[in-house]
This record gives structure tokens, sequence and C-alpha cells, in this order.
């Protein structure tokens, strides 16, 4: 974990849903420190972490030996959160919100995290960039 | 990191589950053992208190989606008491209160399987 550049924090950790906590604590604490309201950093700290256990489990398939970065970007009008993987990609477009009522009907589980990451921030845009590289930013407006 | 542990008690035929802590993709398979012990018991009428619950996320959700219709078909349930407000926001958010009976508190929902 260290502070690579004015207003830009950066950790790169194994990938693990046991790194979870660590990663939450590390948004919430520059969050905190950008002087944002509880409320809001909340919903930045479940969308990252939503973000993260995709990569976890979909990316990597849970592979520990595998590992991604947490960029956070602040500034006067923006909290951002890049997330770094090299792992399998996908293209969220084709994913659509489930319809809730009939998701809870039909006692569904799992494939709730994009929908909320879409719920909580004000923008979520995926890349697929060359030498497989996938980046999510997860953009909240906190000005 | 991901800290969260449960602790069961029982109140005439109602199982009372107290989750403490953060309960994420990490910690959810911890939960759904507590779950699974109580269906191999044959205890399908769950409260689970949620007071000392600090954080949530889509996979803690999931463990409860995962037992219901079980609870459900053996003539019990899973009813939810106690959620400080962040928590309910994510249940409310998802649309969850339409499956789910949650109370203020433990006795409510206690007393909901009682009388």
């Amino acid at each position: 974990m260290n502070k690579t550049a004015k207003n830009i924090f950066e950790m790169k950790v194994k990938s693990s849903t046991e790194n979870l906590g660590s990663i939450r604590e590390f948004v919430e604490e520059k969050a905190m420190q950008s002087g944002i309201d509880k409320s809001i950093i909340d919903k930045i700290v479940l969308a990252v972490d939503e973000a993260c256990t995709n990569i976890i489990k979909h990316a990597y398939n849970y592979d520990e030996t595998t590992e991604f970065t947490v960029r956070v970007l602040i500034s006067k009008t923006e909290f951002k959160v890049l997330l770094i993987d090299h792992g399998k990609s996908f293209d969220p477009n084709q994913i659509a919100d489930p319809d809730m009522p009939t998701y809870l009907k039909q006692r569904r589980v799992g494939g709730l995290g994009l929908h909320l990451m879409r719920h909580l921030m004000d923008n979520v845009e995926y890349h697929n960039l060359e030498g497989n590289v996938n980046q999510l930013i997860l953009t909240k407006k906190i000005a | 990191m991901a800290e969260f542990s449960t602790k069961h008690r029982e109140d005439g035929e109602v199982n009372i589950i107290e989750l403490n802590g953060y309960l994420d993709a990490h910690t959810a398979q911890h939960l759904e053992h507590a779950i699974s012990d109580l269906i191999t018991k044959n205890k399908y009428k769950v409260v689970v208190n949620f007071e000392q619950l600090k954080y949530i996320s889509s996979a803690g959700l999931g463990v409860f989606m995962a037992f219901i219709e079980t609870m459900r078909t053996n003539s019990g349930d899973i009813k939810l008491a106690a959620m400080q407000p962040s928590v309910y926001n994510i249940f409310d958010l998802l649309g969850f209160p339409l499956l789910y009976e949650i109370f203020p508190t433990e006795t409510e929902a206690v007393n909901k399987f009682k009388y």
C-alpha cells in the first residue's frame, strides 16, 4: 500500500476473498480522509467489495496465486476506484440488471454484484485493454 | 480482516442465530454452515438477529436466498431482525423485504413464530 502521487493511492492484493476486508478498509480510509459523507462512503465501499468479489470469483476463478490492483483517484468532484486485473474478461453491456421481483420469486442466488455497482455508483465503466488488462472504473460524484 | 462470527440460541422451537461483524464473500460460508447445521437437525424455524452485524454484501444476502425455500417447505421460515439502517438499506435496495419478514426486534420475530 503506497501513495504514488497526490490524491492517487494504490494497493496490490492477492486474489483471495480473505483480502476483501483490507480492501474495504483501504477505500474507506481514503474516502474518510476526503471528507465524504458516511452514507456515500458505505455505497462506494460496497460497490468496490462487489467488484473485487467478481474479479476473485470470475476473472481469476479463486486462483490465489494471482493478484489485482485497487487504485483510488480523488479529485474535487469525483471519487474514482480503478480495479485492474489480468484474468478472464467480460462485457458488462451483455449483463442486464435482473428484474428483482422475478429474481426473488425464483429464489435465485448470486449475480447481484454488477446490479449493485450500477445502483450505488454514478458511473461504472469497463475496458478490456491490450495485453489482457481488464480495467473497471467505479465513479462517485462527491461535489 | 473480515471478522465475522455467529452464535446460536434456542427459544422454545425457535432457533436464533446472532450475527456479529462483517458478512461478505469470505465469511458467507461460515453462516452457510451455521444454517446447514440447523437443517441437519430438522430445525426450520429461524430468527436471524442482525444487531451486531456491521456490514453485508450480496454474498451474504445469497445465503438467505439459498435456504429460505427449504425452511418454508418444512413449515418454518427465516425471519430477520434488528438490522442497522446501513444493512437494512441493502436489503431494501434489492427488494428483499418482498420475500423476507424483517422485524425491528428479535422478540417480535420470535413471537411471530409462536403466536
